[in-house]
């Protein structure tokens, strides 16, 4: 079993988000990176615990970015994965970039785990193209995710409930919370991962469909207008007359 | 030259954020001076020909049993085709659970640049470039997109549904449909639930709430209002809720016209999942709390307290 696992790097979940160069591209000023959460707490994990299960299975990780990426692989090697690829590219079309990760999916790999989205980019959309450039099912926002053989059995997220689908490899499948729990790395894992293979390889030719052009921050609130605990009612009456919520 | 918009049904029935991509895809339609058609998958219940009250024309039909579970790939092959036989440059999804297993991929065989998550009309004076949530909800990004065909999933509960009077002519298409890879082998849905997503109105609770057993009076509260419930990270990571009600960044993100916040102190992991509701309420007893930073309405005042009283007096407007 050869498992492929997409990594991202997004900047922390309490970062401040602001914009430079007439807002044309994030402020990355004192903003901390780390996996993106998706990726790491439950893709990552549950491939480590395939691996644990058994041990011949081979885990790599995935990760398309510049040369700044790689502190984030290390810190992802360290949970665990045989060898990391960081295909050495910038680009941010979704197109592109699953083009890139298709190339090396498409290398005998039964399994390729992304998470149900980037917490910046938030588009969900890198799994659906990576599978259907490599003409493989894809199964989208799973919460739970056994292997039996060839054969994995997926429970997914759908509207109001979930379903239980059954799916022969190879797959690609989004995963969310539920398909394993978060992990920290230990001592050993940190140390082992400085050694671990990081592999560097050059985009292969693929075309760009989107750009983003500016940024925009949502405009503010006007600032809150509080009631007093004693009288509900002034809340109801504003929720219905001011602001027609009701 | 025209606009496809995938309508996506469940059990039969279509769902509700398809109609505000109807409403959506005809809107760009006019904007691109061109028509807008629908196309549904499977079979379904529901009157086909009343779409036309959102201004399509013509609804396109693939009725074919296998299309009534989903599997991305067969889906995608059956949409792409669909798109290049109505002659569609744009194509639009809901970035609903079925949008966002399928976009991508009609995406890649239309060879089309994909934006997913969109929120507002695309800016078609200089180019084509439509506006998305990025950051979780913390901001907005301007997208061009330069392929010939294009591809726009928009984000549930971003655009507002508008339908009139009309009647669309309904057209049964012949596409070969492939065996699933997927099957389906059960499907658990929680009836009488309001599907988060989809809801009018959401009413959350957090810690504030101090355990399972006390939810009572926020299930009360929902029910009244005919609101989904929600729970911040730590409701669901102690499993007070079930998992899947979590909002936030690393969760759900919704865009409700109401979102009722209570005993939730408002990390900004959590607002980022709220903060496109178009309303947010307060309740918690703590006047520092972020969220009441974020929101138009609050009360400083114990839960236990401020809730009942709040089912009670909507229970009296409703009464009305």
């Amino acid at each position: 079993m050869k498992i492929l696992v997409c990594v991202s790097k997004t900047p922390d979940t309490t970062s401040k988000i602001a914009f430079t160069d007439g807002n044309t591209k994030f402020d990355e000023n004192g903003v901390q990176w780390i996996i993106n959460p998706y990726d790491e707490w439950y893709s990552l994990v549950r491939a480590i615990e395939l691996k644990e299960k058994d041990p011949a299975t081979i885990v790599h990780l995935v990760t398309v970015g510049g040369a700044d990426t790689e502190p984030i692989i290390r810190k992802a090697l360290a949970l665990g994965g045989d060898e990391a690829i960081r295909i050495n590219t910038d680009n941010s079309d979704s197109y592109y970039i699953a083009a890139q990760i298709a190339a090396i999916a498409k290398d005998g790999y039964d399994l390729v785990f992304t998470g149900k989205e980037t917490i910046d980019y938030n588009g969900s959309s890198i799994g659906g193209m990576i599978a259907e450039m490599m003409d493989a099912p894809y199964i989208s926002l799973a919460t739970k995710f056994e292997l039996n053989g060839t054969t994995a059995t997926v429970t997914r997220e759908i509207e109001g409930g979930e379903e239980i689908a059954e799916v022969a490899l190879p797959a690609v499948v989004s995963c969310q919370k539920g398909v394993a729990e978060q992990r920290i790395p230990n001592m050993r894992g940190i140390m082992a991962a400085r050694t671990k293979p990081l592999k560097v390889v050059e985009p292969v030719a693929a075309d760009a469909l989107t750009a983003i052009v500016s940024f925009e921050m949502p405009p503010a609130k006007a600032g809150v207008k509080l009631v007093s605990p004693d009288n509900v009612a002034e809340l109801v009456k504003l929720l219905h007359e001011e602001a027609k919520a009701i | 030259m025209s606009v496809l918009i995938f309508v996506d049904q469940s059990e039969g029935h279509i769902k509700k954020a398809s109609f505000e991509a109807l409403t959506y895809g005809v809107k760009v339609a006019e904007q691109l001076g061109t028509t807008a058609e629908a196309l549904v998958l499977g079979s379904v219940s529901d009157d086909l020909a009343s779409l036309g009250k959102y201004g399509v024309k013509k609804v396109h039909q693939v009725n074919n049993a296998s299309l009534n579970q989903l599997d991305a790939q067969v889906y995608a092959k059956v949409i792409a085709e669909a798109a290049t036989q109505s002659g569609a440059n744009v194509v639009v999804f809901s970035h609903n659970q079925t949008g966002k297993a399928v976009a991508a991929r009609v995406a890649v065989r239309l060879k089309a640049g994909l934006v997913a998550g969109a929120c507002a009309l695309p800016d078609t004076g200089n180019g084509f470039v439509v506006r998305k949530t990025v950051f979780s909800g913390k901001a907005f990004a301007n997208v061009s997109i330069t392929s010939a065909v294009k591809v726009i999933s928009l984000n549930p509960n971003s655009y507002t549904t508008i339908a009139s009077e009309g009647t669309a002519e309904v057209n049964q298409l012949s596409i070969a449909v492939d065996t699933p890879k997927v099957k389906v082998t059960a499907v658990n849905k929680v009836s009488g639930e309001v599907p988060l997503t989809e809801a009018e109105i959401v009413v959350s609770g957090g810690r504030g709430l101090k355990g399972p057993e006390n939810w009572g009076i926020l299930l009360d509260l929902a029910k009244e209002l005919g609101a989904a419930t929600a729970c911040s990270r730590p409701v669901g990571d102690a499993h007070w809720r079930p998992h899947h009600e979590h909002v936030g960044q690393t969760g759900v993100q919704v865009a409700p016209n109401l979102y009722i916040a209570i005993g939730i102190s408002g990390a900004i992991q959590h607002l980022a999942g709220v903060n496109r509701s178009k309303v947010i309420v307060v309740i918690n007893k703590d006047p520092e709390a972020p969220f009441f930073k974020a929101a138009d309405y609050g009360i400083v005042g114990d839960a236990f307290e401020v809730v009942p009283k709040l089912t009670e007096e909507i229970k009296k407007l409703k009464a009305k």
